[in-house]
């Protein structure tokens, strides 16, 4: 049933009321839910029937700490529990009844508890915008999303805006691109406005590809009604009444969710037409990708849709010209619109009072490598490294040094110790040899080997590669050949020349951005760890000791207590040697440098 | 009238050139006889920007830029010989290399090559980077093709020229990355996929990794068996394109020259397939008189073509009906050949080696079908090499045919009419048959025997025609994907015309899958196509006939050994049936 802005009022604060009552909301995000979340959910509902307890029980979205996971919030206070197990339900649920807390799972700094989420050091130097539904409503529930202002930017846009009004909105809040690039979002809408055309449209590219990265699943599994919201706003501005979301099958909730919240939007004539009483139509549509990293690249992308092999087509025309089937296309990343109706609620003075000069408002990052708070984290531009990595993300797992910061997933770079203190915005990280990208950040301790780091991020982008253009299909397999060449301690003195020289031509000569930024990890590699590759080629050395064929696995005569636990662990019968009849020795042609006898010596005596 | 374009004008390499707007910066560039390298490019086919080696630099814009996709903007200075520029696209052609089978002496191309070019052009002193090499795929199951994706530069011209030129979709990129690769689907040959065989691929290819099927090694033991009465026939366009393997013009017409190298090669006879194409014309516009007259299935369309005739039957089975029956010019030749002279001659007709020479790949599947064979069970015809083909084994043997003195075709299956020649062309066959139907309908000569209607390279052109007083629609259409155009009308019902003529080739066969390379960059200087074309034009306005039904042969070959055009010996031996065609089957 089409509803009107005096419904939507109605279920506005009749949904704030339930807000006041207690809620137990537990993240059902793909990092809880592999952690049973979903078990959790089932479990507790039992128990709340079983205790019979009126506590509304709900999913909701990513908290971010997921370091913690499976996590629960318990509603209006803010209690935050973490690790919760399945077995827990019935305390959480007689907690709730009684107007306790679960102590044993909730999480103490400085041996204090901490009350409330947004208290804990995780938290403290964030600010989520675009995170702002996720942790807080039922992302199945569009009552709920309408609750929190939900659909109010929409309907602000399409009773009291002009399309011009709209886009210089975008435009004066200096949102920028959340997909990587960063161009400057109010420009796009600016571009597709002018072109003119029968049918236009508007895409959102849910392709998110970085390894490691999870920042657009998050947003669409904990709060899709943002994203629909947005695109129907930004298909007012530039005159579109068709959207398509193009989004990884291998998303399976972010997917379920969209669906279900298409269908609700839909129900209550949000999409579809004459919304909300205009005669505006809007209509979204899903489509799902089949997991190529490029086709996160736009007319990859645009090229999938259509049903062609996905791969870049060259520029210009430009998807605002000539797109999706060759019609003129506004294409923004799903944290790009999940921004915006805070941006139309809020006004661009509001958005552009966040962040640095040239990079506005926030930006969310998936942290991870080695680092204690794996998790997501929304930050203001502008905000360090140093902050992310050691505030918010609580510093190094084992006391280990860090080593280097890799953003941009393949296509950005390592920031090594001497440029953590750089405030995160587009253009310092791209003076750094890095790149803002889609915000993959993983952090790597002294443990990590940079040649190998650079080989890995090779490996991914040869395997991607859609193979159209030479410099990028043959280019990068040539560069991972050498670093395979030189981990494997058969580098030769000119590698380093020669891999320079590739990442010159690939870099220049490519087609599209995956193969022009392909090189970024190993020239920035080159650029900040030199020095691992020289030791690599010229010393056969692996420093990190994850070069297998580089490293020796010794055990130190003089420590050795010649008690054999060396022995039995060895996988492949490499140790030679017979208890208390000497020291034993390691046999380098059979060792496979798994390292098992290093961690079992109690004697400390094998490096 | 049509409104004038607007002018652009910029600056390449220091020198002004103004263009049409919309014109990409490769094309202002040749305008100026700026040569920017290419190796994928194909004008509206294949404007994909794959090969980076049109890369240019452009004043105020960030990075290179793809010329041959990128809009000439006024004022705009472009550079296309930048140091940097040139080092980067050396380095490109490293990489290319550094995966590319270069076995370029034992190569088919070896010296017609574009990627040879370009290494001559960057100076290419050494390979600098060796590697892993893409995955060797030899496919030579098909009569027609041979693909061979070690050679193959992923340029795509192949996949786009089959897909948007024939409309048959054979062949497509499969695979990403380096193991990316130009394959047909299900990983089957192409023999088994939709392919038609007519050899657009090869004919496009910068390298060698397209080639006709070769079956010379089988003519040249015939040639130097003995006992073997070794004939040859050639197809009317073959004449107007041979010379350019010998260094002539394109557009040389070199029939006599043509006739005495092969004479010198060894062929105990050299006849005309153009004759061929004169009886084709008595059986097939004879045929379509009866379908008029009889309400026969109408339009009737033309069955000369090879690549055609697989084309319906993979793609329009259902239409096979409106197909002529009469056999190609050459099954028509090869059989007359194995019968008529045969018997001329008091040859036993096994003795025969009879191979023709064609400007087709998908000839090379013709002779084969079963449903061509002689009731003794001979194929009509033993061999088919390529023009490309025939122009290496004379080279072979220290024939230059340029230098010949003109010379006859052996009678008598020699002297053919302009009707005849003028088969090579897109729309000869049509007018050909127009030059004899009213004559074959009522014995009236027509004056003008010119149909400029139907001349040259449009895809579809029409024409009204009278024929006992009514005006009937006529079509005619090149490359398959037009073709398919007008088959679809005749699915829905919406066709107008009474009488089609087919020609798988963008040209007809002047253009076909069998003749000379040029490479393109020449191809956009000079228009190969309607150059080979007036040399046939010029054959036919020199001829002493100009109707099939004039030339002396045709009526002595009615008179002594078919009887009439369309009766029952001329059924029995010209005219054949057509089946569908299952594909991607095992």
């Amino acid at each position: 049933m089409q509803k009107t802005s005096k419904e939507l009022r109605d279920i506005r604060s009749n949904t704030k009321l339930k807000f006041k009552s207690s809620r137990i909301m537990i993240c059902s995000g793909t990092g809880c839910t592999s952690s049973k979340s979903d078990k959790i959910l089932e479990e507790l509902k039992k128990k709340g029937k079983e205790l019979g307890s009126d506590v509304i029980i709900e999913k909701t979205g990513c908290f971010g700490f997921c370091a913690k996971g499976p996590i629960i919030v318990i509603e209006p206070e803010q209690t935050f529990y973490e690790m919760v197990k399945v077995e827990d339900s019935e305390d959480i649920i007689k907690a709730v009844i009684s107007g306790t807390k679960v102590e044993r799972l909730m999480p103490s700094e400085n041996d204090k508890f901490i009350q409330k989420w947004h208290e804990l050091n995780f938290y403290n130097k964030q600010k989520r915008v675009a995170l702002k539904n996720c942790g807080y409503i039922n992302p199945e529930d569009i009552d709920e999303y309408i609750a929190v202002d939900g659909y109010l930017a929409l309907e602000k846009v399409l009773t009291g805006l002009t399309k011009n009004e709209v886009i210089n909105t975008v435009l004066e809040s200096g949102l920028r691109g959340r997909g990587g690039a960063g161009f400057p979002t109010g420009k796009k809408w600016q571009f597709t406005a002018a072109s003119k055309s029968d049918v236009k449209y508007v895409c959102c590219n849910a392709d998110e590809g970085d390894p490691g990265a999870f920042m657009d699943r998050s947003i669409l599994e904990g709060d899709p009604h943002s994203v629909l919201e947005a695109m129907a706003i930004a298909g007012y501005a530039i005159g579109s009444n068709q959207g398509y979301i193009y989004v990884r099958a291998e998303y399976p909730i972010a997917v379920e969710r969209l669906k279900i919240a298409i269908k609700q939007a839909k129900k209550y004539g949000l999409l579809g037409k004459n919304i909300l009483g205009t005669d505006f139509d809007f209509d979204i549509e899903l489509r799902l990708g089949a997991g190529a990293f490029v086709c996160g690249e736009e007319t990859a992308l645009m090229n999938s849709i259509e049903g062609k092999r996905g791969e870049p087509r060259p520029r210009p025309p430009f998807p605002a010209v000539k797109g999706l089937f060759a019609k003129p296309t506004l294409l923004n990343n799903v944290e790009t619109y999940a921004n915006v109706c805070q941006i139309i609620l809020n006004g661009s003075e509001w958005f552009s009072s966040i962040g640095t000069n040239t990079s506005k408002g926030t930006k969310v990052f998936a942290l991870g490598g080695n680092i204690n708070n794996v998790g997501l984290v929304e930050v203001p531009m502008g905000t360090t490294l140093r902050e992310i990595v050691y505030d918010i993300g609580g510093g190094i797992p084992g006391g280990k040094k860090f080593k280097a910061a890799q953003t941009g997933g393949p296509s950005g770079g390592c920031i090594p110790n001497q440029h953590l203190d750089t405030p995160i915005d587009y253009e310092s990280l791209t003076q750094i040899g890095s790149m803002m990208g889609s915000g993959g950040l993983i952090v790597m301790d002294e443990t990590k080997c940079m040649v190998n780091i650079a080989k890995f991020f090779l490996e991914f982008t040869v395997d991607e590669s859609c193979g159209k253009c030479p410099s990028c299909r043959i280019g990068t397999k040539r560069m991972l050949e050498i670093l395979t060449r030189i981990t494997e301690g058969k580098g030769k003195v000119e590698d380093i020349d020669r891999l320079e020289k590739l990442a010159n031509v690939i870099k220049n000569a490519s087609l599209c951005g995956l193969g022009q930024t392909a090189p970024n990890p190993v020239l920035s590699t080159l650029k900040y760890f030199r020095d691992e590759y020289v030791d690599h080629i010229e010393n056969k050395n692996c420093a990190a000791g994850e070069c297998k064929a580089l490293t020796k696995v010794i055990i130190n005569p003089e420590k050795c207590k010649e008690c054999g636990i060396c022995q039995k662990n060895c996988p492949t019968n490499a140790i030679m040697g017979e208890v208390r009849k000497g020291p034993f020795e390691i046999d380098q042609t059979k060792c496979i440098k798994c390292k098992v006898c290093v961690a079992k010596c109690p004697f400390k005596a094998i490096s | 009238m049509e409104e004038a374009k607007k002018m652009i004008n910029l600056t390449i390499d220091g020198k002004k050139v103004s263009v049409e707007e919309g014109t990409s910066i490769l094309e202002a560039a040749r305008k100026i006889d700026i040569d920017v390298p290419t190796l994928c490019f194909l004008k509206e086919i294949n404007e994909v920007g794959n090969c980076r080696m049109c890369l240019v630099e452009i004043e105020g814009v960030r990075g290179y830029k793809t010329s041959c996709v990128y809009p000439a903007e006024e004022g705009m200075v472009v550079r296309t010989n930048t140091k940097d520029l040139i080092e980067t696209k050396r380095e490109v052609l490293q990489l290319i290399l550094s995966a590319h089978d270069k076995k370029c002496l034992s190569c088919v191309r070896n010296t017609n090559c574009r990627l040879q070019d370009l290494c001559k052009k960057f100076e290419i002193e050494d390979y600098d980077y060796e590697g892993e090499m893409p995955e060797a795929i030899l496919d030579d199951a098909s009569e027609c093709i041979v693909r061979n994706t070690a050679k193959c530069i992923l340029c795509r011209r192949c996949v786009n020229v089959c897909k948007k030129v024939q409309g048959v979709s054979a062949i497509s990129v499969m695979n990403r990355g380096f193991k990316s690769r130009v394959g047909v689907a299900l990983n089957m040959s192409i023999k088994k996929s939709t392919c038609v065989g007519c050899g657009q691929c090869i004919i496009h290819c910068p390298v060698g990794a397209l080639t006709e099927k070769s079956n010379v090694k089988e003519l040249k033991e015939a040639l130097a068996d003995s006992k073997k009465h070794v004939v040859i026939q050639t197809a009317p366009s073959v004449r107007a394109a041979i010379g350019e393997e010998f260094g002539m013009p394109i557009g040389s017409l070199v029939t006599g020259k043509m006739v005495a190298a092969l004479r010198k090669i060894g062929f105990d006879r050299v006849f005309d397939t153009d004759l061929g194409a004169d009886i084709t014309i008595m059986e097939e516009a004879t045929e379509f008189i009866s379908r008029l007259k009889n309400g026969g299935k109408l339009p009737m369309i033309t069955s000369c073509s090879s690549g055609w005739i697989t084309f319906a039957e993979k793609f329009y089975p259902e239409q096979l009906e409106n197909l002529s029956t009469a056999k190609s010019p050459m099954e028509i030749l090869g059989t007359l050949i194995k019968t008529y002279y045969a018997a001329k001659m008091n040859i036993d007709p096994k003795d025969i080696y009879s191979v023709a020479l064609m400007p087709c790949s998908a000839k090379k599947a013709e002779i084969v079908r079963d449903e061509l064979k002689l009731d003794n069970g001979l194929q009509a015809v033993d061999n088919v090499v390529t023009t490309r083909e025939m122009a290496r084994m004379l080279k072979e043997s220290n024939i230059d045919l340029a230098m010949l003195d003109d010379e006859d075709f052996d009678e008598p299956l020699g002297e053919a009419t302009g009707a005849g020649h003028i088969f090579g062309t897109t729309g000869g066959v049509m007018e050909a048959a127009l030059r004899s139907v009213s004559y074959l309908l009522d014995g009236t000569e027509i004056e003008n025997v010119e149909f400029n209607a139907i001349r040259g390279s449009k895809n579809i052109k029409e024409a009204e025609i009278q024929i006992a007083g009514k005006t009937h629609k006529i079509a005619v259409a090149q490359s398959l994907a037009s073709v398919s155009q007008v088959l679809d009308e005749i699915k829905n019902g919406t066709s107008k015309y009474s009488f089609i003529e087919v020609m798988t080739c963008p040209g007809g066969c002047i253009n076909g899958g069998g003749q000379p390379l040029v490479n393109e960059y020449k191809a956009s200087k000079v228009d190969v196509i309607s150059l080979r074309a007036k040399a046939l034009y010029v054959a036919d306005k020199e001829a002493k006939y100009r109707r099939s039904h004039e030339n002396p042969n045709v009526k002595l070959i009615y008179e002594k050994f078919l009887g009439e055009p369309n009766g029952k010996k001329s059924h029995e031996l010209l005219h054949t049936k057509y089946n569908k065609q299952d594909v991607y089957v095992d």
